[in-house]
């Protein structure tokens, strides 16, 4: 991973972040991420993120427990040790059917799961860079990533212009490492800010 | 933004309603001719009767419902085209009229669909005669059908007299979501007792008078309900493109194609849990609902095809078409489907009455059809006048604004 240079501006209120993050995106900033509080809707079409496809992978979860639930019961009970149950046919679809939508529910919901902490960086002993700890409570955080076309009191300005509150400078890992929140007490890296 | 109020009726439509129901009278004369008496004593006629008849009064049946339930979920997405929605359940009174009479007529002329009509020393069928006796059934179909018609009128008048008063204060906005609550309550408990347990019981699976299932009433509601929300669906698919419902778009479209896509599994899920239960007690008196329905290994139904294939149309295509979000908002797909389910589902009251009336062998022909268009030509024809008598959107509603800016 690498150590990167981003603006990081903070803002009170949300119409005004809305706007902002049409004007970064309309003045050409590299637009790294916003984070806020709460779910914001609209917000991610505003940012133009494209839609998520988790979607696309519970679906093939999904099909993965049909098939695989399927085609257990139909070895399990037909090949290897075929019973008399009740005199119903071996190959007994209907009973199996319950089965089969509960396997494909459940290897849909844990595989989704999995995939969303996956996306998200999200782990028990993983740490990631945290660029405002009101991000959590009650501000509205928006990081734009410098770049060597763009520079920082530029930015800065153009951040301060459309309504940020607090604006800063900070250098950040962007990946992830191996650590703990509670261990690590400082979520703020102070001495990299540089006030605007 | 300037909106266009009032839909004016366009000549095609007019003349389509028109026409669909010319069909449908000639198919009924024609069909009264070729199969009103004779060997079944006009069955043939009646259970085609009967299958259209409930049917698309139960579709246009569960638009009311949906209403009332949106009301005591107090949701507010629905407000842009909660019109459309009442325009269809107008034509509950129209063909609320005729399946009254076509009912009645089932116990009184008698064209042998009921047998419990004659128990004749069946200790079955006299046993069951506390449920199952002309009274009940009379007083139960001419309450049924009176009382929607009725609190759906009611519901309607509630929100058509905001048009030209407007709500002076919130406080009264509150009193009158109450008063919208109370009423729309009076409907859902209506609602449960006729669609979600006795009316179905009576009208449809009495047919076979030996056979009961508890779940049959369930299983005719979430029939009718998913073919109303495609109902809904075309409707408001055909006014947008016209050019009304400005406030209406993809957004709504895509929470119309949710539910239908919900309730195509809910219908599935009653549908299979009948089904495996009956399979698995394997008990005679239970399976002989599903011998001329389903092939099995010493018999085959004459009705299976249809059966698979109403399976097909309702459970796979809904489900596989429907899933994707962007189907959900495309007004083409979403048509198609709405087709398809409100089809699939006249398909499943056809096995129901007709696999019953006649289990030895299938009879679909251009009468059934026939019948099916002359229903049609009557919705079109009434919601059209039901959707020009009043203004398209309830702009005083106090939940308009919340569905103008809906999204998902």
């Amino acid at each position: 991973m690498a150590l990167k240079k981003f603006v990081v501006g903070c803002f009170t209120e949300e119409q005004t972040l809305f706007d902002a993050v049409k004007k970064v995106r309309k003045a050409g900033y590299k637009l790294h991420d916003v984070y806020t509080p709460f779910p914001i809707h609209g917000l991610d079409k505003a940012m133009g993120l494209r839609d998520t496809s988790i979607h696309t992978a519970g679906f093939l979860y999904g099909l993965f427990g049909t098939t695989t639930a399927l085609s257990f019961m139909t070895w399990a009970f037909t090949k290897d040790w075929p019973l008399n149950v009740g005199g119903k046919p071996h190959f007994a679809l209907p009973a199996w059917i319950p089965i089969m939508f509960e396997f494909t529910v459940l290897c849909a919901c844990v595989g989704m799961v999995l995939t969303f902490c996956y996306l998200c960086q999200l782990a028990p002993f993983v740490r990631k860079h945290h660029f405002h700890p009101r991000a959590t409570d009650d501000l509205f955080v928006m990081v734009i990533e410098l770049t060597p076309k763009s520079n920082e009191s530029e930015i800065s300005n153009f951040l301060s212009n459309a309504g940020a509150t607090e604006i800063n400078v900070q250098q950040a890992e962007t990946g992830w490492w191996l650590g703990r929140y509670d261990k690590e007490k400082r979520l703020y890296r102070d001495e990299e800010a540089v006030s605007a | 933004m300037a909106i266009k109020e009032y839909f004016v009726i366009p000549r095609t439509y007019r003349l389509w309603s028109l026409g669909l129901m010319g069909v449908g009278v000639i198919s009924l004369i024609i069909g009264y001719i070729l199969y009103g008496h004779g060997e079944h004593h006009g069955a043939r006629f009646w259970a085609s009767l009967l299958q259209n008849s409930v049917y698309f009064l139960l579709i246009c049946n569960a638009a009311m419902f949906f209403i009332c339930a949106t009301t005591l979920a107090m949701a507010g997405f629905l407000m842009t085209f909660r019109r459309v929605i009442s325009a269809i359940s107008v034509a509950v009174i129209p063909l609320g009229i005729i399946a009254a009479i076509v009912l009645l007529a089932l116990v009184f002329v008698d064209p042998h669909i009921y047998h419990w009509l004659h128990p004749d020393g069946d200790k079955i069928l006299e046993g069951k005669a506390a449920f199952l006796n002309k009274g009940f059934y009379v007083t139960w179909t001419i309450l049924t059908i009176g009382l929607w018609i009725i609190l759906g009128r009611k519901m309607r008048q509630l929100s058509y007299e905001l048009d030209n008063n407007p709500l002076p204060s919130a406080e009264a906005g509150r009193k009158y979501i109450f008063k919208n609550t109370v009423w729309a309550a009076l409907f859902i408990v209506w609602f449960a007792l006729t669609v979600m347990s006795v009316t179905p019981w009576l009208w449809v699976m009495s047919i076979d008078a030996h056979w009961y299932s508890t779940m049959f009433s369930w299983y005719n509601f979430a029939s009718t309900f998913v073919a109303g929300l495609s109902l809904i669906a075309l409707f408001v698919i055909y006014l947008k493109n016209q050019g009304y419902l400005e406030y209406t778009n993809e957004e709504h479209l895509h929470d119309i194609g949710k539910f239908m896509f919900a309730f195509s599994i809910f219908w599935t899920y009653l549908w299979f849990s009948q089904y495996m239960l009956i399979w698995y007690a394997n008990i005679p008196e239970e399976t002989v609902y599903f011998r001329p329905r389903v092939t099995s290994k010493n018999y085959s139904g004459p009705y299976t095809g249809i059966f698979w294939f109403m399976f097909i149309i309702n459970f796979l295509a809904p489900f596989l078409i429907l899933m994707r979000r962007g189907s959900k908002r495309n007004y083409t797909t979403m048509t198609f489907i709405a087709i398809v389910i409100i089809f699939g589902h006249w398909l499943d009251y056809y096995q129901e009455v007709f696999a019953s009336v006649f289990p030895e062998h299938v009879e679909l022909n251009l009468f059934d059809f026939g019948v099916a268009a002359g229903f049609v030509g009557l919705i079109m024809y009434s919601v059209g006048n039901a959707l020009a008598k009043y203004p398209l959107v309830e702009k005083n509603h106090p939940f308009i604004k919340e569905s103008i800016i809906h999204h998902t």
